[in-house]
């Protein structure tokens, strides 16, 4: 009995002192890195390392760095391209997506193909600047909104179109012979019943959006508008100059607090959300 | 399964029919071509209209500095290929995305692995290891850049460890950065794989699993061939997206060593925002327009899976 209860009993105590182990190197120490150098002064942090600030000036600092980063217009500007983005490629998407689940043939394969190419092609990000230049959106959000959209629609008609086929047809049938038309029984019927794929397709675009800078580069690059991670990438470029990483890191504070407080909120819908739609 | 859904098929057929030749009196499908339009309106400005671009500027002298874009043949190519980028860029390119998809895939199925029971501190720990998924990937690269400084706290703890002096520049080395920076990579999207492995340990019967462990089936033995098995679908759409993902990569690569020592971590992506950058456009879509075409080549087997995965889910 003994032999068979001790290899049981072991990895009882192991397992959590390996997770804990894991837990502080691999996530405690960067993120430790980030808050104590955030909160150390100039002199102290040109050095960044995991020793405890002297003098804790967090709040000074990151009143510095949103100062220069001009926090609030970043914040202003990511929510005005990545909302109206998200809700766009939901609504457009799941509709192709629900004319791609209910139809066969040869034509709706090449459509469909064509729909879909973006989950695996890259954006061709540099003639994309010439398209929005010629239709005078370059630097806009308006065209920002639209690269984003472009990019991402791929994904979330892939992901809905399997989704869309799970559901039983006679669902709309009998709506349809009740008297409803293609409109009523797509948002009466359909996109009630998309609930579960369409959180995963928000989660993970809000995600890759929200923290985009290549494209925003592109599509924004240099006019007034900005966004989050391009001022972040503005403030990080002129701070590592001087080795300010008090400021580099309390911007870093600063930019991941949205997320990661949406994320603390609604942790069990999202982990589920991604695990449910991703996988089946 | 199959035989449901195919009871399900044959006793929708003729219901279907009905609707349709209904829908047909009625003038109009029950599932119109005109819902399509929005999105592929969309697509074709933003997406497959420059894509189409992307076949013609590269061939063109389009830059900052002419204002008539001229014919320029085959121009662009030579010179990439000529100074030795193309070859370069491509090698880069292809190692970083090689080793993200491997160790990404690994760190997430040993964090599945290691946090499958439903224990309280498990679930803890799935969300701190979520965490460097939320932010943003320039964030995390300069975390690391802080990190792997040579006096930095990563060079601090290992000398604690092995008892002497360590100053390794773990970002300046020529061959081994771009390691370092995959492992970055990996570290911040391991996160995402743990999920997708749990999400496929969950679906493996619980059943099976302690039959096998009746018959006297050891850990790893349950592991390699229960679970294993089980997870490979996993497997496919972990490896699959890190793939391509990394081949698009930029920001954490950019964050840590901006392409450098002497570009050596220069992958695509750096090279055409160094180019958009400096006003050649020509050559910056060149190289856009190679990546397009080396992701196209790498997606066929992609593509064939994705086929397969969504009959599976029809």
């Amino acid at each position: 009995m003994t032999i068979t209860t001790s290899p049981r009993r072991a990895p009882r105590l192991l397992q959590p002192t390996v997770v804990v182990a894991l837990l502080v190197m691999v996530i405690g120490a960067p993120f430790w890195l980030v808050l104590a150098t955030a909160s150390k002064t100039q002199g102290e942090a040109l050095n960044p390392n995991l020793a405890l600030p002297t003098h804790w000036r967090l709040w000074g600092n990151i009143a510095q760095a949103s100062d220069k980063g001009e926090i609030g217009r970043a914040l202003l500007g990511s929510a005005v391209v990545v909302i109206p983005a998200v809700i766009g490629v939901l609504v457009f998407g799941s509709m192709a997506a629900w004319i791609f689940g209910r139809r066969n043939g040869r034509g709706t394969a090449v459509l469909y193909g064509i729909g879909i190419s973006g989950v695996l092609v890259p954006p061709a990000v540099v003639t994309v600047v010439l398209v929005l230049r010629q239709l005078h959106l370059a630097g806009t959000q308006v065209g920002m909104i639209g690269v984003y959209m472009g990019m991402y629609l791929s994904t979330v008609i892939f992901f809905i179109t399997g989704f869309v086929r799970t559901i039983p047809i006679e669902l709309e049938e009998a709506a349809r012979v009740d008297g409803a038309g293609p409109a009523r029984v797509f948002f009466r019927i359909i996109l009630p019943l998309l609930g579960p794929v369409i959180a995963t397709c928000t989660i993970l675009i809000t995600l890759f959006a929200w923290n985009d800078v290549f494209y925003a580069f592109f599509a924004l690059g240099g006019g007034k508008n900005t966004t989050m991670p391009l001022n972040l990438f503005k403030v990080a470029s002129t701070a590592l100059y001087t080795n300010a990483w008090n400021l580099i890191f309390s911007y870093v504070i600063l930019t991941s607090l949205p997320l990661v407080l949406l994320f603390s909120v609604a942790q069990r819908k999202i982990i589920s959300g991604i695990t449910s739609g991703a996988v089946k | 399964m199959t035989e449901l859904t195919q009871n399900r098929t044959h006793a929708q057929a003729p219901a279907g029919a009905k609707a349709r030749a209904k829908a047909r009196r009625e003038g109009g499908s029950p599932h119109p071509w005109y819902f399509i339009v929005p999105a592929f309106a969309v697509l074709g400005v933003f997406f497959v209209l420059p894509t189409l671009f992307n076949f013609v500027y590269p061939f063109t002298t389009w830059s900052a500095f002419t204002p008539v874009i001229k014919y320029a043949g085959l121009e662009n190519f030579r010179s990439v290929v000529a100074d030795g980028t193309l070859f370069s860029a491509l090698k880069i390119t292809l190692t970083y995305a090689a080793v993200v998809a491997v160790l990404q895939n690994l760190f997430g199925l040993l964090l599945a692995l290691l946090l499958e029971r439903d224990t309280f501190l498990n679930r803890v720990a799935r969300v701190f290891f979520f965490f460097p998924v939320l932010i943003s990937a320039l964030a995390a690269g300069y975390i690391f850049q802080a990190l792997l400084k040579p006096n930095g706290a990563f060079n601090q703890v290992l000398g604690f460890v092995l008892g002497h002096d360590v100053s390794t520049a773990w970002l300046g080395s020529t061959t081994w950065t771009i390691v370092v920076v995959s492992l970055v990579h990996a570290w911040k999207w391991m996160g995402l794989s743990m999920l997708v492995y749990l999400a496929g340990l969950k679906s493996v019967p619980g059943d099976v699993v302690e039959a096998a462990r009746i018959d006297g089936a050891s850990r790893w033995q349950v592991f390699r061939h229960v679970k294993f098995p089980l997870l490979a679908p996993a497997v496919t759409f972990n490896a699959a997206t890190a793939l391509l993902g990394t081949m698009n990569g930029f920001d954490i690569v950019q964050a840590t060593t901006a392409g450098g020592p002497a570009r050596s971590t220069e992958v695509l992506n750096i090279f055409i925002f160094r180019t958009f950058g400096s006003g050649l456009y020509a050559q910056a879509t060149t190289m856009s327009l190679v990546l397009f075409l080396v992701v196209v080549i790498l997606a066929v087997p992609v593509v064939t899976y994705l086929r397969h995965r969504e009959k599976v889910l029809g």
